[in-house]
């Protein structure tokens, strides 16, 4: 196991305790913390180099464009993508609605189907509801097997040249499990459909390089990676960047406007209407810094290690039930688990009494509660920052809860 | 610290209740029917009564969620049947006022008239968890919506 237990200080807001107990923050698939280095970034810009963006000749505005352009080169070659197709958006929510309205309301019409999964995060599903409204589209669902990866054995059947577009999460933010990339991206270029990857929970946690993934959208979240909120990417191959209509309008994103029409700036910038977000983009580049610093392959490897150890520790929790796979090279870092007839909500309050931050609740994707027949789920996610020993004090922090709910 | 505010929260009549949720059904024949859930927690309840003459005479109850939001809604099922609307009102404030009054004041306090609220006074230790009283107030919520709908009716 990479010993990453160095990197600690790095984060101010570990050193905090809460109610009395030293924090151990296991909700890293919700948002990250941030190191000292991202947090200096974004207040080195506000105190040094505040301008807008794009448009002065003064000094400072120069530097904050060079600053806001040097950040999108980072984000890209994290992803080793051109930053001349990374498209800066509010983060993953944004990326996918920029893709459902910018490309499938232009590109599907009735009787076309739009294939994704049930473990999809709700932003990967009501953007989608949407443009099927809109357009008369069909979405259509893949299910699960048995450990809870995307069951593959159908897709004969789903796809048939009426699929114009399969969307897809690389990880579940709830049950941890990989998506079979490159299963759905065959089975998509096979009949002539798009792929669309939401990798909020992937970008973060393993390699990616768009070369290899060869989808057609990567969309992802800077403050799922250390970065500030507000701040996201869009990824998307340049001839289908170029096919999709700009989803807002304003200042930044044109070219010429005249009474009645206007042309388009060139992407990435025709779909980024408005003063963009220039402190969090130095800032996500700040944090691209420090994740390439210490290097995607350790983070995996860590996380790998420390998954693997807590999902044996909960495997001895009596009446603990783990929804995800057990096989820690079918999944991430998010696990998901339910604790006799503790509801999730009670079983959060009771940890954070021992300092323990988990997420409660069904995690923006109640279609695959729903699937799962559970109401909702208690979940632990871990980062490079997490250690053994804080999987220790939350199985500790579980048996008191069994105590508390006279379940001993 | 924490296991003494834990077992206030988790009185064993809460988990009672929780496990063993008074009246949960649905009513067949004529009566009033209101839902309430917390969309950030997926908490949900479902309520149906009977009003006659201005009292409550039947009710039942059904939903999902955290250990209060359903014992604070088993709670109030037995608080509420046989009582007139306006009794219940009174007691949906007084409630109310014990689940927002302020650390150190006792809203229980039997010296005060009327200020008994039996089973329900269990739910004080919710307070210290300001997160947590939303999943409480739920129930009373949708008692609230209930009694609206009534009140629309009658008039």
């Amino acid at each position: 196991m990479t010993d990453l237990s160095s990197l600690r200080g790095d984060f101010p807001i570990l050193a905090r305790e809460i109610n009395g107990k030293p924090l151990v923050y296991l909700d890293s698939a919700a948002t990250t913390q941030k190191p000292q280095s991202v947090l200096d970034a974004m207040d080195r810009y506000y105190t040094q180099s505040n301008a807008n963006v794009h448009r002065g000749a003064h000094t400072l505005a120069a530097e904050a464009t060079d600053l806001y352009e040097t950040a999108r080169g980072k984000v890209a070659r994290l992803i080793g993508a051109s930053p001349s197709q990374l498209v800066f958006t509010r983060g993953t929510t944004t990326s996918l609605n920029h893709v459902a309205y910018g490309w499938g309301l232009n590109h599907l019409s009735e009787g076309d189907k739009i294939v994704i999964t049930i473990m999809e995060h709700h932003a990967n599903i009501v953007p989608w509801q949407l443009i099927a409204k809109h357009t008369g589209a069909e979405l259509v669902y893949l299910e699960l097997n048995d450990d809870f990866t995307v069951d593959t054995s159908t897709l004969d059947q789903v796809f048939d040249d009426r699929v114009k577009v399969v969307s897809f999460s690389g990880m579940s933010n709830v049950t941890g499990a990989i998506g079979p990339i490159t299963q759905l991206r065959d089975a998509a270029r096979a009949v002539g459909a798009l792929t669309v990857l939401d990798a909020a929970q992937l970008v973060p946690h393993t390699p990616v390089d768009v070369d290899d993934l060869d989808v057609d959208f990567l969309a992802f979240s800077s403050h799922k990676m250390l970065g500030p909120t507000g701040i996201g990417g869009l990824w998307g191959k340049r001839e289908r960047l170029e096919e999709m209509e700009p989803t807002e309008g304003g200042g930044e994103m044109i070219n010429v406007v005249e009474r009645h029409t206007s042309t388009w700036a060139p992407v990435p910038h025709k779909f980024e209407a408005g003063t963009p977000p220039i402190a969090e983009a130095v800032g996500f580049g700040a944090a691209v810094d420090y994740l390439s610093k210490v290097g995607l392959e350790a983070i995996e490897s860590h996380e790998r290690a420390i998954t693997g150890y807590a999902l044996e520790r909960l495997s001895e929790v009596p009446d603990l039930t783990v929804y995800g796979p057990m096989d820690v090279t079918k999944r991430g870092g998010a696990v998901s688990f339910a604790l006799g007839d503790i509801h999730p909500h009670d079983l959060a309050t009771i940890l954070d009494q021992d300092g323990i931050a988990i997420r409660a609740g069904h995690h923006c994707a109640r279609p695959l509660m729903k699937y799962l027949e559970v109401p909702a789920t208690a979940r632990a996610s871990f980062y490079l920052y997490n250690t053994d020993d804080e999987v220790d004090k939350l199985i500790e922090s579980l048996h008191k809860a069994r105590d508390v709910f006279g379940l001993n | 610290m924490g296991m003494s505010d834990l077992d206030e929260l988790y009185r064993g009549v809460i988990l009672d209740h929780y496990r063993n949720p008074r009246r949960k059904g649905k009513i067949a024949g004529d009566h009033i029917h209101a839902e309430g859930n917390n969309p950030s927690c997926g908490d949900e309840f479902y309520l149906d009564i009977v009003i006659e003459d201005g009292v409550v005479t039947d009710a039942a109850m059904q939903g999902q969620g955290c250990s209060i939001s359903q014992a604070s809604g088993s709670m109030m099922m037995e608080a509420i049947v046989g009582k007139d609307v306006s009794e219940i009102q009174d007691l949906a404030h007084k409630f109310r006022l014990m689940m927002t009054i302020e650390e150190g004041d006792n809203p229980v306090d039997e010296s005060r008239p009327g200020a008994v609220l039996g089973d329900l006074e269990a739910l004080q230790g919710v307070r210290k968890f300001p997160v947590r009283i939303k999943c409480a107030d739920l129930a009373w919520t949708t008692l609230a919506d209930a009694l609206e709908q009534a009140a629309a009716t009658a008039s």
